[in-house]
């Protein structure tokens, strides 16, 4: 399906989120939809699937003819579907009745036959989804799978995915890029919306950079990517090198430990991890690196072995003797575990400096934050809530929190949904960490990121632990193979 | 006590649990849209008395209990309109109608207090009645007790077989997917809202027209039943099935206390009789004990079988509420 955006603006109050973008996506092609957070990435594929409307002289014309997009069930009447960042299923219930909601039908639907329809659609694209299985039982990628299916089946011709490759491993990804690149064969339009460059170069047909809710432009491969974050960003940044860093005395170690929970068993793992050393957990999401995080940072007891913490034995012991030995924890949650929504900035780092007294010294909780605020780049007030930052800001945030000093920092996703600005930022400050003597832990599902930041990597497979394995003596296609349960018995044998 | 005399007292139990059953099916269907009609014991109170006058002032039993239910949805009607449409908390909305309608009901209610009205009576079915054993216990109730046999089977089809029982169950927990899929979510949480409430009204006259009827104001003992139906509904895991079987394990254990009352002569009667309150609460306790992540990390430290046990035990008892419960929706 052709599909042209003509002049589209959308204001929210006083903020003018997308200034007049004209875009023609032709038939049969998959068009890449780039840039930073709050560039106005969003609000464009809500207008453009129904969600919200856009201001009234926009026009959206699809083969040809000018359509009025009320809502998302006449989006896909019109044959456009979207994929949410955060798929919307219903987890507690089963793969079948998600297919079944809200379709249309007599009293008592037919299971069977829509039954039949999702194995066959499963099997067209190779997907292996039981519509008997309940959908929280499924990964991220799973559910990904099971809603593109299900737009196929209501008879979408246009595809949108908002950052559809955040939070599922590097083996999906592969199968979804596979899956998407067979769409326009059948005349399918598909529209990927991501931050992340290399997804893009890797899929897209053509690609338009979005700005401040501007286009910026659009580029055709060969891609440059200088010339991509040029236009993302409006300058240039760089990586930079891959730092070893400096390690000095022990500050974790894990001498056979086994934990558990209801699904997944870890066994003997062995790790001494030194002051100043990044280490990386990989693996697809649930496959223990949560467990081991929980663990080290004394949320969850140990079933077996034992934990010492610079020496001292801290087995078995409360969060908070593990906290008053310097470990801090940033969970992956950032709203629902980190902060705290409805509280302002300055509340926090109050909250956080722990001070005696029942009276709150506000004047000296205000310099506080303004301090805080600055050194760390925030963008929000001393009196903004936390939830009214955006996702960067409130890792920042999470980071201007830590207390000082620390021996061990846990990170979960330090930096999921973050633009490559805020992510090399936050490096930074987690390597200023380091240098004045902590250890960092960290989980990604972005190999690149593992590879760039850690000294030594653990992969997870399946509650399999391997090795330490040294950084510079691997590559991403070692670690996918290890993170998809192959290659297990040279490398991490003694745990498996 | 002999055969027979427990058999009819178990066929008591059926009856006595039968306006429990539709308070609880109701707050089932009402939490299942996503929203919390805590003002459930007024309304029982108040749909007792008003069913009672309209039944008695008309010598009408069928007019009595459509007023009951009109009451209960009319009550459904504030709590709808003050969370959906005026986004206002539920739980306080709630509570100040239950405390609001209890004490209009006693208000109301004096010129009617101990005076004899019409009641239901039991219908013996033909046939099926005489089966030996079952006939006692279930074909010779009234039909108020008949409808509430009916009325558990047709809410748990309803919910867990149909399409739009499909809606529903998505309404309370993800109302966004519901509505990108085509659904009006408020005006669906409306009607589920009035159509609980008007089960919950249905409570009211089946006890003051059947089971203990007449209206006897601050005496009649219903205080109290809309909170422990409510907590039945937590304990059914918003499954129909499940809350009917809450519901007379309830009313089991109250006719417990009263036949155990002449057996246990050292214990005093009021504790037999507020027993079941607090057996109930602690039911809730060990269903509900699962979720709590003590429990698990106790477990993950037990021997190998009997993590397993308890595991399996608690998992299969365990029940989460509709994600949406209590929160509005908004279209973005």
């Amino acid at each position: 399906m052709n599909v042209e955006l003509k002049d589209i603006n959308k204001h929210f109050g006083k903020v003018h989120a997308n200034k007049g973008i004209n875009l023609n996506i032709p038939s049969g092609t998959i068009q890449g939809i780039l840039g930073e957070n709050g560039a106005g990435k969003s609000t464009l594929m809500k207008v453009l699937s129904g969600f919200i409307q856009a201001d009234s002289d926009s026009e959206i014309i699809l083969d040809g003819k000018t359509v009025t997009i009320d809502s998302p069930a006449d989006a896909i009447r019109f044959g456009i579907g979207m994929l949410h960042q955060d798929p919307l299923d219903f987890p507690p219930m089963r793969v079948l009745d998600n297919f079944l909601l809200g379709l249309p039908g007599g009293l008592f639907p037919n299971r069977k036959k829509i039954a039949q329809d999702i194995n066959l659609l499963a099997k067209e694209f190779d997907f292996s989804l039981d519509p008997e299985s309940y959908v929280d039982s499924l990964t991220v990628g799973e559910r990904q799978q099971l809603e593109i299916i299900r737009l196929l089946w209501l008879g979408a011709r246009v595809l949108i995915l908002d950052e559809p490759t955040t939070g599922i491993s590097a083996l999906q990804k592969e199968k979804l890029f596979a899956t998407l690149k067979k769409l326009p064969e059948q005349a399918m339009t598909v529209i990927f919306v991501s931050h992340k460059l290399e997804d893009v170069e890797s899929l897209c047909d053509k690609v338009a950079v979005l700005r401040a809710g501007e286009l910026v432009g659009e580029l055709k491969p060969p891609y440059n990517t200088q010339k991509f974050v040029e236009m993302m960003f409006g300058k240039m940044i760089t990586l930079g090198e891959r730092q070893p860093s400096q390690t000095g005395e022990t500050i974790l170690s894990l001498d056979n430990i086994s934990l558990e929970d209801a699904r997944l068993k870890i066994k003997n793992v062995n790790v001494e991890i030194k002051a100043g050393e990044v280490i990386g957990l990989a693996g697809m999401e649930g496959s223990g690196q949560g467990l081991f995080m929980r663990a080290c940072s004394g949320l969850m007891r140990t079933v077996g072995g034992r934990i010492q913490l610079k020496g001292q034995d801290v087995t078995g012991k409360h969060y908070h003797a593990f906290k008053k030995a310097g470990v801090n924890f940033l969970p992956a949650a950032r709203l629902e575990e980190g902060l705290i929504p409805g509280l302002s900035l300055t509340d926090h780092f109050i909250l956080a400096e722990q001070p005696k007294g029942i009276f709150i010294d506000r004047a000296a909780g205000q310099s506080l934050a303004e301090d805080r605020i600055k050194s760390f780049n925030i963008r929000g007030t001393p009196l903004s809530t936390v939830e009214s930052l955006s996702g960067g800001n409130q890792q920042r945030a999470e980071l201007a929190l830590l207390q000082s000093p620390l021996s061990l920092i846990l990170l979960e996703h330090p930096t999921r949904g973050l633009d490559i600005e805020s992510v090399i930022y936050i490096w930074a400050k987690l390597k200023e960490r380091c240098k004045q003597g902590a250890a960092i832990i960290f989980i990604s599902s972005d190999l690149d990121e593992v590879l760039q930041y850690s000294d030594r990597i653990l992969v997870f497979f399946n509650g399999n632990v391997s090795t330490p394995i040294d950084t510079h003596k691997t590559s991403v296609t070692e670690l996918g193979q290890l993170m998809g349960g192959k290659g297990w018995t040279e490398k991490a044998g003694k745990n498996a | 006590m002999t055969v027979e005399t427990i058999l009819i007292g178990l066929a008591g139990v059926l009856a006595s649990a039968a306006p429990i059953i539709f308070a609880v099916l109701g707050e089932t269907l009402s939490e299942r849209a996503g929203v919390i009609n805590l003002s459930m014991n007024g309304t029982i109170l108040l749909s007792a008395m008003g069913g009672f006058a309209v039944a008695y002032n008309t010598d009408n039993i069928v007019l009595g209990f459509l007023a009951g239910m009109l009451i209960g949805a009319l009550v459904a009607l504030i709590v709808a309109f003050t969370s959906i449409t005026l986004k206002q908390s539920q739980v306080a909305v709630g509570f100040v109608l239950a405390l609001t309608c209890r004490d209009l009901s006693y208000f109301l209610g004096s010129p009617y207090m101990g005076v004899t009205g019409p009641r239901l009576h039991a219908i013996q079915i033909p046939i099926l009645s005489d089966i030996p054993i079952l006939g006692v216990l279930f074909f010779r109730q009234d039909i108020i007790t008949y409808i509430s046999f009916i009325a558990i089977v047709l809410t748990w089809v309803w919910i867990f077989r149909t399409r739009p029982g499909l809606i529903l169950q998505g309404i309370g927990e993800k109302p966004a997917a519901v509505f990108i899929r085509g659904s009006n979510v408020n005006l669906l949480r409306y009607i589920y809202t009035i159509i609980g409430g008007a089960l919950i009204g249905l409570a009211g006259p089946a006890f003051s027209l059947a089971i203990r009827a007449g209206w006897m104001g601050t005496i009649s003992g219903l205080d109290g039943i809309g909170w422990i139906a409510l907590s039945i509904t937590i304990f059914g895991g918003w499954n129909p099935a499940r809350a009917a079987f809450g519901a007379y394990l309830f009313a089991l254990l109250q006719w417990l206390g009263l036949v155990l009352q002449p057996v246990f002569t050292a214990v005093p009667s009021q504790v037999l009789q507020v027993a079941p309150f607090p057996l109930m609460i602690l039911t809730l306790l060990l269903v509900n004990i699962g979720n709590a992540e003590w429990v698990e990390r106790t477990l993950a430290a037990m021997p190998e079988s009997t993590r397993k046990l308890f595991a399996k035990l608690l998992r299969a008892m365990r029940a989460s509420p509709p994600a949406a419960l209590g929160v509005p929706f908004e279209r973005d």
